[in-house]
């Protein structure tokens, strides 16, 4: 179980997080919407400790991760699948070693057969073909980029995936692929995820349940559903202005149809 | 009132500047000190930095040779000029040799190896902490200190004695060369001048400046690179800022070396 409990974070004049306490019980899918700068993806580097919060508490399994020691933070970290927002892969590493990096147990990682196995099995689990093994990061597109670090989060078996902004950057196509993935490794994996996005339809897919964070502060929490139904004017608007995006998607896909 | 002003903001600034060099120096020694740490993985580091050792070291080879080598030429000729008929020919030999071993192979190595590995080694950690890489590799559970700057600073300390010394005898020969074509001293005039006053703690002495500027080199840049903020510009800016603060550490060590280990 993750849980942030009344957490800020300062940088220089600015407040990115005030008083920001959210649950993710075992198993769950959490989405944290918001728009751009609002302080998602610092939240989530908060949970698995590439940064403090400035006061609040975050605890994983248990433990209090600010307080963790070096070695206590890397054990956690063996077991938080970290998926970036660009793929972070290596540049100097073909897709197979970047992938191998992600198997966390020592045991494992030297033993060629058992990575070469894990590596092929994971670039499956995200719809890669294991022939991809041999290309370099700057050989792949912004999709197969993704799909690469998603295989690189899960190689480890961790008990916690971390998204940030999984679909970012992407067309509505290879994003709708990306979301799959998650769906598909939520089922197989079972393990519990927080998907930072900014991406209402996607997120509100995968999630079993959707965090809003406006203004540095949690605006609203709850199923789907509830945040549909919200009469909340931050909600209403946040959702209002990713409709009028989707609808802009939708007509410049058509007029490309239609030009094409 | 005005006066006022003036003084606040100047202690304003002198506070802010203090507190910017304790973080420097706090953030340096805790990197100092995961390096300490880090040595117990030897599996991790060791490969890689035989890799970046044969990159540096071959890499650098050809300007390192080329400098040392028209730097041995000048010396020689200058000291023609400046000498010509009012000392003893073998005295080219001294003055060459030792120009060279004690200041001229070391600190042209330094500076040329300052600007060429440094800013590699800034531009390659500061983008890759852009790029979220080093993020990507705290985040699973290993250490970037030991993954990457680890290999870069022994790679450093390897291989920058080694283009040292490679340094030290092209700039000789290329001294011995240009002495015998232009002021025609024989090369039993030269060896006699060259072994008169050396002294094997001279080439001791351009080992232990050798690291000292490797370390420099190496270190510098890398926590530069690796503490690198807002993107291109950040890179950009990182870079730079570790090439002049790599090499103006050199010249200062240049100096402090020189009082500590040549003072009579």
């Amino acid at each position: 179980m993750i849980e942030l409990k009344h957490i800020s974070k300062r940088f220089v004049d600015s407040v990115v997080l005030d008083d920001v306490s959210l649950d993710v019980h075992d198993g769950e899918t959490v989405a944290l919407l918001g728009p751009s700068g609002v302080g998602k993806s610092v939240t989530l580097k908060m949970i698995n400790g590439l940064l403090r919060p400035d006061s609040g508490d975050v605890i994983v399994d248990g433990l209090h991760v600010p307080a963790l020691g070096r070695r206590e933070l890397a054990e956690l970290r063996a077991g938080i699948g970290y998926v970036f927002q660009y793929g972070a892969l290596f540049d100097s590493m073909n897709v197979h070693d970047n992938v191998r990096l992600g198997i966390t147990d020592e045991k494992h990682y030297e033993d060629e057969d058992y990575c070469a196995a894990r590596v092929s099995e994971c670039l499956r689990l995200v719809n890669l073909n294991p022939d991809v093994g041999g290309k370099f990061p700057a050989e792949l597109s912004g999709g197969m980029k993704k799909r690469v670090g998603i295989a690189r989060a899960i190689a480890g078996k961790p008990r916690y995936l971390l998204y940030d902004e999984p679909t970012s950057g992407l067309d509505p196509m290879n994003a709708d692929v990306i979301d799959t993935l998650v769906e598909r490794l939520q089922s197989e994996l079972g393990v519990t995820s927080v998907v930072v996005s900014h991406d209402v339809r996607g997120s509100f897919r995968v999630a079993d349940r959707v965090a809003l964070l406006w203004q540095g502060r949690i605006r609203a929490v709850g199923t789907p559903e509830e945040i549909l139904a919200s009469r909340d004017s931050a909600v209403q608007q946040f959702l209002e202005r990713d409709l009028e995006m989707a609808v802009i998607q939708a007509e410049t896909g058509e007029h490309r149809a239609h030009g094409a | 009132m005005e006066e006022g002003a003036l003084t606040l903001d100047v202690r304003r600034l002198v506070g802010r500047w203090t507190l910017r060099a304790a973080s420097h120096a706090g953030r340096f020694t805790y990197l100092i000190i995961d390096m300490v740490r880090g040595l117990a993985e030897w599996r991790i580091w060791l490969p890689r930095t035989f890799e970046q050792a044969m990159s540096i070291g071959y890499g650098s080879l050809f300007i390192v040779l080329l400098v040392a080598g028209f730097a041995g030429a000048v010396t020689s000729l200058q000291a023609g000029y400046q000498f010509t008929g009012s000392v003893p020919l073998y005295i080219y030999g001294t003055v060459i040799t030792e120009s060279i071993i004690l200041e001229l192979g070391p600190v042209l190595t330094g500076l040329i190896l300052a600007g060429r590995i440094g800013a590699r080694y800034a531009a390659e950690l500061g983008s890759m902490r852009v790029t979220e890489q080093i993020d990507a590799l705290e985040s699973l559970g290993r250490s970037p200190v030991t993954h990457l700057i680890l290999p870069r600073v022994l790679a450093g300390l390897l291989t920058v004695p080694a283009l040292t010394m490679l340094a030290n005898i092209v700039g000789f020969l290329s001294g011995w060369l240009a002495a015998k074509s232009s002021i025609s001293i024989t090369n039993a005039d030269f060896i006699y001048g060259a072994r008169y006053y050396f002294r094997p703690f001279d080439l001791w002495y351009s080992m232990i400046k050798a690291v000292f500027f490797a370390a420099s080199m190496t270190t510098i840049p890398c926590y530069i690179g690796y503490y690198t903020q807002q993107g291109a510009e950040g890179v950009g800016r990182s870079t730079t800022v570790a090439v002049v603060a790599s090499s103006v550490t050199i010249l200062c060590l240049d100096t402090v070396l020189a009082q500590l280990l040549l003072h009579t």
